[in-house]
């Protein structure tokens, strides 16, 4: 993990704000979960926990009724099931793109964002899990997707793509959590160690797994750290092409398309980087400790990938058109056709609006340095990718090869509620995790002060100090 | 002179020092010295710090690499045996080991494992959940995870000799040191 970073390159774009020693750095962040915290945080917390106990109401109800509150029916049997799904895993994959990518292309800016969004991404997979699980109609079986050798001598269907989603989306849960708490180990014990209530030194103290700092102990860190990130990057990249398999290996027009995988990946980045911006802004606000490591460079950056990758998705609607065209297959045609004027005409050109005009604004330097306007584009871009998700579940599947068996597809509440109630749960869970556990990676952000500031001398960093002649007389020595 | 230690027994003698580059060079003087069984402490992971040490290691990648192996073998052996040999299932009339559909799992299943191998064998090796540890002993070692640097040369170094030591360490201007109890 070298860098080679010109002195030239760190005074335009400093990736931390004000003077900063090791000591700051450590008690900015790790102060924040010892101390009590501001009333929106309460607020917001309460709100999240509203959500996530209507989400609760939302499942007993389910299960105890039935799929048949939900909208879905045929010939859209699919619905909001699998809109939300695919959104929830897109909005995670910038955490593990932000982790691991960037780790691996050598981007320093990401050791400021990396925890916070790692922790993103953790729980929006828990969110999008609950709707597959519930889809199924009969979650108490759901074991069945597993290779568990059981009465019915029966085993899961490995040729299908939705077996594969359950261990893509399970694999990339786990192996997430791993990758987080790897890097959290370290920080938890800065915790352990300047804890101020005897409850804080036990908690951290066990969660923080005996760690002592041993250059050892950092070898094998390190190591372990860079095969998580390489690992996690193909991952992450295997993940979102399945998801998108689920779709491509159909025969159903609109789905049955080769750009899939890349298109969903980058759609899922660029998602994803909007939710790191509507969670990062407000978060810098509650927290202002974090305007120091979290720059108005930071949120730039993030800004210019998000313009990039919605380019990319953009160029991927219109290969949709391109090749709905070229296929010379009515059906496909038609299709193309009714995304533009059909009875969800309304969804497709918001999904236009959202992901190819908004995003536009971000080419202007004073639109990214604003973090108003950049709030509110964030939110527009998560919902047109929401757009895109209903695009393309219910636009193909509404009009079926036969007109006999066309359809429509209307959201009931229920439907409402358990979307309405996942987000609660992310924004509860986010705010929990703001409140127990170092929000950055403090380890990572020294680390990273010191190969920037140390390596060309002369530029602020830690004053150095004589070395203080305080060492005690050896005790038993033979003077 | 003529005191008498009956304290605990020695550890070993914990050294602190100011920044990366003190550090960087006490530990590469402690090997060149002849010490062997010494480790240092650093609130972040210094690069070129084990290689000073004079550590060399990679059981970490080994240990990932044979998960990886065993988990891609083990994935696509499953699939084959569900599909081919304890319920072989027409579908479509594939074969019945139709590879190319096994290779996603066969991948997710190499990632899994090989991930696994990265957390648990790096936690085993540093034996970690070992909570109790003699270096935790010495208050100032608390700033190992702020901002001090420390070297702490071990009394099972067949090389250790307390006073020796002690004047060796003092030679490399430390803020402090000093004795950690078993």
């Amino acid at each position: 993990m070298q860098q080679t970073i010109k002195a030239t390159q760190i005074k335009e774009f400093p990736l931390f704000e004000g003077q900063q020693t090791y000591e700051r750095i450590t008690e900015q962040i790790t102060s924040i979960p010892m101390e009590r915290h501001p009333l929106p945080w309460t607020i917001m917390f309460g709100l999240g926990f509203i959500g996530a106990f209507a989400l609760l109401m939302a499942l007993v109800y389910l299960v105890a009724v039935g799929l048949g509150i939900w909208g879905i029916n045929q010939p859209v049997a699919w619905g909001f099931a699998i809109i939300n799904f695919v959104w929830w895993i897109g909005i995670g994959h910038a955490g593990t793109l932000i982790s691991a990518i960037l780790l691996l292309l050598r981007q320093t800016w990401r050791m400021s964002i990396n925890r916070f969004a790692e922790a993103m991404t953790i729980f929006a997979v828990m969110c999008a899990g609950i709707f597959p699980l519930f889809h199924t109609g009969r979650p108490w079986v759901a074991y069945w997707l597993f290779p568990i050798p059981n009465w019915l001598a029966m085993w899961p269907q490995f040729r299908s793509p939705l077996e594969w989603d359950v261990w893509a989306v399970s694999t990339y849960f786990t192996v997430s959590v791993l990758f987080w708490y790897m890097g959290l180990i370290p920080d938890l014990a800065k915790m352990r160690d300047r804890a101020k209530t005897h409850l804080q030194r036990v908690v951290n103290g066990i969660f923080s797994l005996g760690w002592r700092n041993s250059a050892i102990h950092w070898m094998r860190w390190e190591q372990a750290y860079l095969l998580l990130a390489g690992l996690s990057t193909p991952l992450v990249l295997s993940v979102h092409s399945i998801v998108s398999l689920d779709f491509a290996i159909s025969i159903v027009p609109g789905w049955h398309v080769t750009i899939f995988p890349p298109y969903f990946v980058a759609g899922a980045i660029f998602s994803g980087f909007a939710m790191v911006l509507t969670l990062v802004i407000p978060f810098r606000v509650l927290y202002p400790k974090l305007q120091e490591y979290i720059t108005m460079n930071h949120i730039d950056w993030m800004a210019k990938v998000m313009l990039a990758t919605g380019w990319i998705v953009f160029y991927g609607y219109l290969c949709e058109m391109f090749f709905g065209w070229y296929s010379g297959n009515q059906f496909e045609q038609f299709l193309v056709v009714n995304r533009f004027f059909g009875p969800y005409w309304l969804a497709y050109w918001a999904l236009i609006f959202c992901n190819g005009i908004v995003p536009q604004l971000l080419w202007s330097p004073k639109i990214r340095q604003n973090l108003l306007v950049l709030f509110i584009i964030s939110i527009i871009v998560n919902i047109g990718m929401w757009f895109e998700r209903f695009v393309i579940v219910v636009m193909s599947l509404h009009r079926d090869f036969l007109t006999s068996a066309w359809g429509m597809y209307t959201p009931t509440i229920s439907d409402w509620w358990l979307y309405l109630g996942t987000i609660g749960f992310f924004v509860m869970m986010m705010f929990v995790f703001a409140r127990f556990i170092p929000m950055l990676a403090v380890a990572e952000l020294k680390e990273l002060w010191y190969k920037l500031y140390h390596g060309h001398n002369g530029h602020g960093g830690t004053p150095v100090h004589e070395p203080k002649p305080t060492a005690p007389a050896p005790q038993g020595g033979g003077q | 002179m003529a005191h008498v230690e009956t304290g605990p027994k020695l550890y070993g003698l914990l050294a602190e020092f100011e920044t990366p580059e003190q550090l960087l060079e006490a530990a590469r003087r402690t090997r060149d010295a002849g010490y062997r069984k010494f480790d240092c402490y650093t609130p972040f992971p210094i690069h070129g710090l084990t290689a000073a040490m004079g550590v060399k290691e990679a059981k970490v990648p080994w240990t990932v690499f044979i998960m990886g192996l065993l988990g891609a073998i083990g994935a696509f052996s499953l699939q084959a045996w569900t599909s081919a040999v304890d319920y072989p299932l027409n579908i479509g009339g594939r074969d019945l080991i139709s590879w190319p559909y096994f290779v996603p799992i066969t991948f997710e299943g190499m990632v899994l494992a090989a991930a696994f191998g990265a957390f648990f064998g790096t936690h085993i090796y540093n034996r970690m959940l070992a909570y109790y540890h003699p270096v935790f002993n010495v208050p100032q070692f608390a700033r190992a995870s702020t901002d001090r640097f420390f070297v702490c040369i071990e009394s099972k170094d067949p090389k250790f000799n307390r006073d020796e030591a002690y004047r060796f360490l003092q030679s490399l201007n430390p803020i402090s040191i000093a004795e950690v109890p078993e």
